[in-house]
């Protein structure tokens, strides 16, 4: 496929902006540009080609099912979008007036007191911009807080060794070490090996719940007490919420913070990795840390307001707004009983595919999974040399998005199966079917799954050489 | 209400049941049940007409402004028809970050594309795939510069403000030591930094039109920092970039800035874009998610996420950043907008942008009690004094549907772009006059 910058075509365009109304401004020519950027120039009609033979070349959840672990892919709400693209909302400078700007602060207000409400918290910031975001937001709240108490030998946070990659980087550019848990035989967190790491250099614990290999750790309650008994704090990350939400809240297990995915969770669309929010819920004896501004209403009007101790920004303005303005659509689109029915509705469908399945796969765990399970290729590998990412790639050929691969880094061989509530019975049904006719071909014709995806617009792509020799973009004709 | 489930409750009976299963209780056994919810006390749900409404009211509670005469860090541009419709397409907007290159290779070229562009841009040699926002750039670069005998940065206080409080927040928890250097004139001193530059600091950051429009002088900037030592870091607005002098033209090691002003609406703040750009001998330091050219087997040349050892999902707490998500359908939009605009029309936003500005400076500075606070080269956002409560002067603007430049402590921070006609600033002027003399 050509690139944009093969397309170009000297003095093609369409004419956009009009010639200016007033006399031109001459700048010092050193202020100016040498050389003009080579930007394509291309006409109208072949750019939105262009972008028509891209958008057949990515794979959305509007494409087709997409149980990528950890991630939910649930389906993204037409009215989400529409109340998202309102020229009441996109329109509206940040630094306009408070009260000329009531209805933006209204959809933060009212956002924030329904996701405190479903997870248990007090306060919270929309300032994250993604889950990676949040999580270093909610561990500066933490690092606040023992500061704020003079007590600095704090400085570990305890990580379950099945915990996502970003939770020790997140740890470590908040300024803590990293002191990694180990799982136990359940997948849980190891309670022994907890109870020996917590001490008086525990800043707090970063946990996943239902964790990364989809279980409900049901000695949630004593690790909680554990870490606070030890004088640390308990931050839940929100990633695997689409669980519960609904049936049991963080703040009710004994967190103290959590920060949410509302790209995840809430079903505002991922947009091929961004723009997410990852908003930050605390209980009330850390709200006065959270970033500024926060929102309060004052006589039925919504004013900004600092935090008395507040860790300051971490970016600016408030938040990935318009994400926000989805997140609260949905919301009061579900309403009371609508969230727990989708929480309940993910969890049955992943446990009705893993049915399907399990007597051929084998899974990590043979339990009843929260919304999604974590199956092992190990034995098959062993078998046929038919790898995790063999079967992944294989299943592109059936139009599926695959599941997470090689994650978590307990299980070997792993795929991670997030089916969400948002699919039917016969998505899942035939998805069983593809999973298991791979199955068979990897005793039959194992080549076919080394050699595979067959009808994609490209084969498996060389990632060593583009990692050696990176070219990381368009090389102009001299 | 709806929760898109496409299932009905009989079929969820039946997928119960298939599971061994009686009720969907038994689905949280290993919930504690002193900690189970008894009641979730938030609103019933809504019809999708009943919360179109409902959103739809706070969408109109809010003031919408005919003109806008302010910028600050949020600029309101024209934007492309086909920014939207391209960008609105599906698969897109529903995509994942694209780990699975064969079924991603439309998310994967046009992160690839926009790599190219921030580069042209920036005149820089590698970009990545972008952050958060602007200030998120800016303190990312910073970490990119700190090394094991180098470290700190130091900035003029002529940067967005907001940017300063999201270096320093990074930097606080880094113990990366800030300092700020007090400015007068609107544009950093390149004495005072010479002064201020101690031979162990890792990097110099400034803006380029700066908080306050002004155009640093970053030759001299550039050349005192590396002098020093010390690496640079350019922040610009990219739409002055299809005018002005380049952060790599000027010899910066990273570029930043906002990436708004490409195609974003203002939309309260977000989404928006941060780009990052660098030396090609920084490379293997730029955070976040980058795009390569390679080859499949068939020699087919495609694209794929790459030099992923340096991220948090291999490297764990010795990653370079945390960043997983970027802003890659905001990146998208800016290559969109940037295709479409084309150099000459880039250019043209710029020189029109400057023009108004620089019609409003003059009109304005001929005022009493709106004189411009300084002389020096800006591009377009500029300062001037305000002879009332910048509030009455808002409250009368109001009426005209014109939103005006941002009060500062010591006067008023205007911004024009290419939206903003003659007949609007020569209004604007009017208005200005008229509460002059009162």
């Amino acid at each position: 496929m050509k690139l944009l910058f093969e397309r170009s075509r000297t003095g093609r365009g369409q004419s956009l902006i009009p010639a200016c109304d007033v006399p031109a401004v001459s700048f010092d020519p050193s202020l100016l540009r040498a050389e003009a950027p080579r930007l394509p120039e291309i006409s109208e009609v072949d750019l939105g080609r262009h972008y028509t033979e891209l958008a057949k070349q990515t794979h959305g959840v509007n494409d087709g099912f997409y149980p990528l672990g950890s991630c939910t892919m649930k389906y993204n709400p037409r009215i989400d979008e529409e109340m998202a693209a309102l020229p009441g909302f996109t329109g509206i400078h940040p630094l306009q007036g408070e009260d000329t700007a009531q209805g933006c602060l209204e959809v933060l207000f009212r956002l924030e007191k329904l996701l405190c409400e479903i997870t248990g918290m007090d306060g919270m910031t929309f300032q994250p911009a993604a889950g990676a975001h949040g999580e270093y937001t909610g561990l500066l709240l933490i690092r606040r807080y023992h500061q704020a108490r003079g007590d600095a030998a704090r400085t570990k946070i305890l990580v379950p060794d099945s915990a996502h990659g970003t939770n020790p980087a997140s740890a470590v550019m908040a300024g803590f070490s990293v002191v990694s848990i180990p799982s136990n035989a359940q997948g849980g967190v190891d309670l022994d090996a907890l109870r020996a790491a917590v001490g008086p250099d525990t800043a707090g614990l970063m946990l996943t719940n239902p964790n990364t290999v989809g279980l409900f750790d049901p000695n949630i309650l004593e690790i909680t007490e554990i870490v606070h008994r030890a004088g640390g704090l308990c931050y839940y990350d929100g990633a695997n919420l689409n669980a519960i939400m609904g049936h049991v809240r963080p703040g009710d297990m004994g967190f103290d913070c959590v920060h949410l995915n509302l790209h995840k969770t809430f079903s505002t669309p991922h947009g091929g990795g961004g723009p997410g929010s990852g908003p930050v819920g605390c209980k009330a004896f850390l709200e006065e840390y959270l970033p500024e501004p926060r929102i309060r209403e004052e006589n039925g009007a919504y004013r900004f307001c600092t935090p008395a101790h507040t860790m300051g920004r971490v970016r600016s303005f408030w938040g990935n707004f318009l994400v926000a303005v989805r997140a609260l659509t949905y919301i009061l689109t579900l309403g009371r009983e609508g969230i727990p029915e989708a929480s309940a509705g993910a969890v049955l469908n992943a446990n009705y595919l893993m049915n399907k399945l399990k007597d051929s796969y084998d899974m990590s765990f043979d339990t009843i999974c929260m919304h999604e399970f974590v199956m092992t290729l190990e034995r098959l590998k062993h078998e046929t040399g038919v790898s995790a990412m063999d079967v992944a790639k294989r299943l592109l050929d059936f139009g599926m998005h695959p599941p997470t691969m090689y994650f978590p880094l307990i299980v070997h061989e792993a795929l991670m199966v997030e089916p969400t509530e948002t699919e039917s019975p016969e998505t899942l049904d035939e998805a069983a079917s593809v999973f298991l006719g791979i199955l068979e071909e990897a005793r039959t014709d194992p080549e076919s799954l080394h050699s595979a995806p067959h009808s994609c617009p490209i084969g498996r792509p060389d990632e060593v050489t583009a990692a050696r020799s990176p070219v990381l973009r368009y090389k102009f004709a001299q | 209400m709806g929760s898109y489930i496409p299932s009905t409750a009989e079929e969820r009976q039946r997928m119960l049941e298939a599971i061994g299963l009686s009720s969907t209780e038994e689905l949280y056994r290993d919930v504690p049940a002193s900690a189970r919810l008894k009641v979730l006390d938030i609103p019933e749900g809504m019809s999708e007409m009943e919360a179109a409404q409902a959103v739809g009211a706070l969408a109109d509670k809010n003031r919408r402004y005919r003109a806008i005469f302010r910028g600050a860090g949020a600029y309101d541009h024209y934007i492309p028809a086909i920014v939207k419709t391209v960008t609105s397409k599906e698969e897109f907007v529903t995509a994942y970050t694209p780990y699975q290159a064969e079924i991603s290779q439309g998310v994967l070229q046009s992160i690839f594309e926009y790599q190219t562009q921030i580069c042209e841009l920036t005149g820089m040699d590698v970009s990545n795939a972008s952050v958060y926002d602007g200030a998120v750039a800016a303190a990312e670069a910073v970490m990119m510069c700190q090394e094991h005998k180098r470290s700190g940065v130091v900035l003029p206080d002529t940067v967005d403000p907001q940017v300063l409080g999201v270096v320093r927040t990074y930097c606080e928890s880094r113990s990366v030591p800030v300092t700020v250097l007090p400015t007068t004139g609107y544009a950093l001193d390149a004495d005072a930094l010479k002064a201020a530059l101690a031979d162990n600091v890792a990097c110099v950051y400034a803006q380029s039109p700066n908080f306050y429009g002004v155009l640093e002088d970053m030759d001299a900037i550039t050349a005192i920092a590396h002098e020093a030592g010390a690496k640079v870091i350019m922040a610009a607005n990219p739409i002055s970039l299809g005018l002005l002098k380049t952060p790599g033209e000027y010899g910066a090691d990273i570029a930043v800035g906002e990436g708004q002003p490409l195609g974003m609406p203002l939309s309260f703040g977000g989404p928006y874009l941060g780009f990052m750009a660098c030396k090609a001998a920084m490379m293997r330091k730029l955070p976040g998610r980058i795009v390569g050219e390679t080859v499949d087997k068939e020699g087919r040349r495609c694209f794929v996420l790459t030099l992923q050892a340096r991220e948090q999902h291999i490297r764990r707490e010795k990653a370079s950043s945390n960043i997983c998500s970027n802003e890659a359908l905001c990146a998208m939009t800016a290559s969109v907008y940037l295709a479409a605009m084309g150099p000459a029309g880039l250019k043209r936003a710029a020189e029109n942008s400057a023009a108004h500005a620089h019609c409003l400076a003059g009109l304005l500075n001929a005022i009493p009690g709106f004189e411009l606070k300084t002389a020096k080269p800006f591009f377009h956002e500029f300062v001037t004094a305000c002879p009332v409560p910048p509030e009455t002067l808002q409250k009368r603007l109001d009426d005209e549907g014109m939103l005006g430049g941002l009060p500062l402590d010591d006067g008023i921070l205007w911004c024009c772009t290419e939206k903003n006609t003659r007949g609007q600033i020569e209004r604007l002027a009017e208005i200005c006059r008229e509460v002059s003399r009162k």
